[in-house]
């Protein structure tokens, strides 16, 4: 092969190596459109309808004005606020044991469990509850809403345990021991803490993952036109606002709709951008 | 006569089924550098970590023989308080990287939850950083993290860390193997340094370290302990071909 022809071989991957990106630019600014769209749409509709009296007020009848969202706000809050405290701490524990005993038998099992739950329609979720939790109790509740969304929340978390806790190197954990700690204050005072940024971020998406999960709340939270704190009651929160009132024939009740999604969107992108920011202030130098 | 602190006797230590450490018997004198040396993959670390019951921790390993602390047999004890008394500095320096120079000092302390007043703690921070001759380059940096010391300051970090729970042994693996040249001479005088107050078993490759630094070597092949003597002695006049071998350079 002489000289010449290599010269060409490379003009021609380089020209290829250019075609490539410029391909590449294109489909990545090409997906940003339908993302950019909604939420300018949804910043636009939304934004108008936004007011302290949006936010503190509960829905009013038709044709009078002034409603708000206070009551799917507040049980949005503390439906997810609840299925955290559920999910987070078996999530963690889950996610120590797996990262702890990687080729137990119980490891390769509770994975499977794992993704099989990963996987698993929101839907069915809520059906399960349903029957698990709502018949046997005698009626729709808040509670039984958490426990479904823990149920979506935990793979998350125990995933993003388990995979952050596999990174931190065993001389770590040997540190401990060898300072004569034993096994449980290494787990909870050294791994823990070392893949604090990589747990909470897990636990961050899981929440944004969640806020706007709206059937497993059908015939679990199932809705309330009122302001309830009561979480043994049903409770109403944003996804189902926005889904019974975007249905509903009023342009009063779209607002609602619109404003509420607003918010869910705001909640998402703020759950985003915190998890940025405890992955950058709590990431432990290794 | 100098008195014994750890001795063992017919040790084996196992991976399974794999037979590792073979039936060493072996004296370690109080306040002595005692320099374990070795073709790799023979041992040294496996024995190391059997004398504070690290080994155990893998899973499959096992021990058989005696291995005594001060008369007493280490395997009957707690392990919790075998490691208490016998510290370990590993072969890469592994401060922990959540806490501040401060708190990796006192980590033995503070992790366990033993409680300590300001000044007790004070004083054991700057006592050990001092004899690990790292106060002088982080008494103003005190409560930065551990971690962003350069690699000789954070291998003698691990030592303040283990000398802080003041140990009477202390094993170090291959401490400097990890160190540039600068890093590793201001590590060896500071092994002379904590002769008074310990003794140090530590594992080797470089010959001329385990010369310069220690009281005693062990030579160990193929998982036994082939001849263990006075450094001086060994290396002037050892009395098994495979020590000599390894000496002057035949095999590594
Ligand atoms: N974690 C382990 N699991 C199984 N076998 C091991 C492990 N660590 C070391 N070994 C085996 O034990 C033998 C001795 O290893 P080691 O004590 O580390 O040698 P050295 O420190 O002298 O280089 C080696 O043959 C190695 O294959
Ligand atoms: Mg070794």
């Amino acid at each position: 092969m002489n000289r010449k022809n290599i010269h060409n071989q490379i003009k021609y991957r380089i020209a290829r190596n250019k075609a490539s990106e410029v391909v590449i630019t294109i489909y990545s600014f090409l997906i940003t459109i339908p993302l950019i769209a909604i939420i300018f749409y949804v910043l636009k509709t939304g934004l108008s309808k936004l007011s302290w009296q949006f936010l503190t007020n509960i829905p009013q009848p038709v044709g009078e004005l002034g409603g708000g969202i206070a009551n799917a706000l507040v049980g949005s809050i503390l439906i997810v606020l609840l299925a955290t405290i559920i999910a987070v701490p078996f999530g963690i524990l889950c996610g120590v044991y797996l990262s702890e005993n990687k080729n137990a038998k119980l490891s390769y099992w509770s994975r499977l469990a794992v993704d099989v739950l990963q996987g698993t329609p929101s839907i069915v979720i809520g059906i399960v509850i349903y029957f698990w939790v709502v018949k046997p109790r005698g009626g729709f509740s808040a509670f039984s809403g958490s426990i479904a969304l823990a149920l979506m929340m935990l793979p998350i978390v125990i995933r993003s345990t388990e995979e952050t806790l596999k990174l931190l190197p065993d001389t770590l954990k040997e540190a401990g021991l060898a300072l004569g700690l034993p096994y449980h204050k290494v787990i909870l005072k050294v791994i823990i803490p070392c893949g604090v940024s990589g747990i909470l971020s897990g636990v961050m998406l899981s929440i944004a993952r969640i806020a706007g999960e709206t059937a497993p709340l059908l015939f679990t939270a199932f809705g309330n036109p009122y302001l309830t704190t009561n979480v043994l009651k049903p409770m109403q929160t944003l996804p189902l606002l926005i889904f019974n009132y975007a249905t509903s024939p009023y342009d009063e009740w779209h607002d609602l709709a619109w404003g509420a999604s607003l918010i869910l969107l705001i909640w998402v992108l703020a759950m985003n951008l915190i998890t940025k920011l405890i992955t950058r202030r709590w990431k432990v130098q290794l | 006569m100098e008195s014994t602190i750890v001795s063992s006797r017919n040790f084996n230590a196992y991976f399974g089924t794999n037979h590792v450490v073979k039936n060493v018997s072996m004296d370690i004198p109080k306040n002595n550098i005692i320099a374990v040396m070795g073709p790799s993959g023979c041992g040294k670390t496996t024995y190391l970590r059997c004398i504070n019951r690290m080994h155990e921790l893998i899973p499959g390993a096992s021990v058989q023989g005696e291995m005594l602390l001060h008369d007493e047999d280490l395997y009957s004890l707690n392990p919790i308080l075998v490691r208490l008394k016998i510290g370990m500095v590993f072969q890469r320096p592994n401060p922990f990287p959540n806490l501040s120079i401060y708190d990796n000092v006192i980590a033995g302390y503070k992790l366990n939850g033993f409680k300590l007043s300001k000044k007790e703690r004070d004083e054991i921070v700057e006592h050990s950083l001092q004899k690990a001759a790292l106060w002088n380059e982080v008494k103003d940096t005190l409560h930065k993290k551990g971690t962003f010391l350069s690699g000789g300051q954070q291998q003698r970090l691990c030592i303040a860390r283990a000398i802080a729970m003041e140990p009477e042994v202390l094993l170090m693996d291959e401490p400097t193997s990890a160190l540039d040249p600068i890093s590793t001479s201001s590590i060896e005088e500071l092994m002379h340094e904590l002769k008074k107050n310990y003794t140090l078993v530590i594992v080797t490759h470089n010959m001329q370290q385990a010369a310069r630094v220690s009281d005693k070597t062990a030579f160990f092949f193929l998982g036994e302990l082939v001849e263990y003597n006075d450094t001086r002695e060994m290396f002037i006049n050892p009395k098994d071909s495979r020590t000599q071998n390894y000496i002057t350079g035949r095999f590594s």
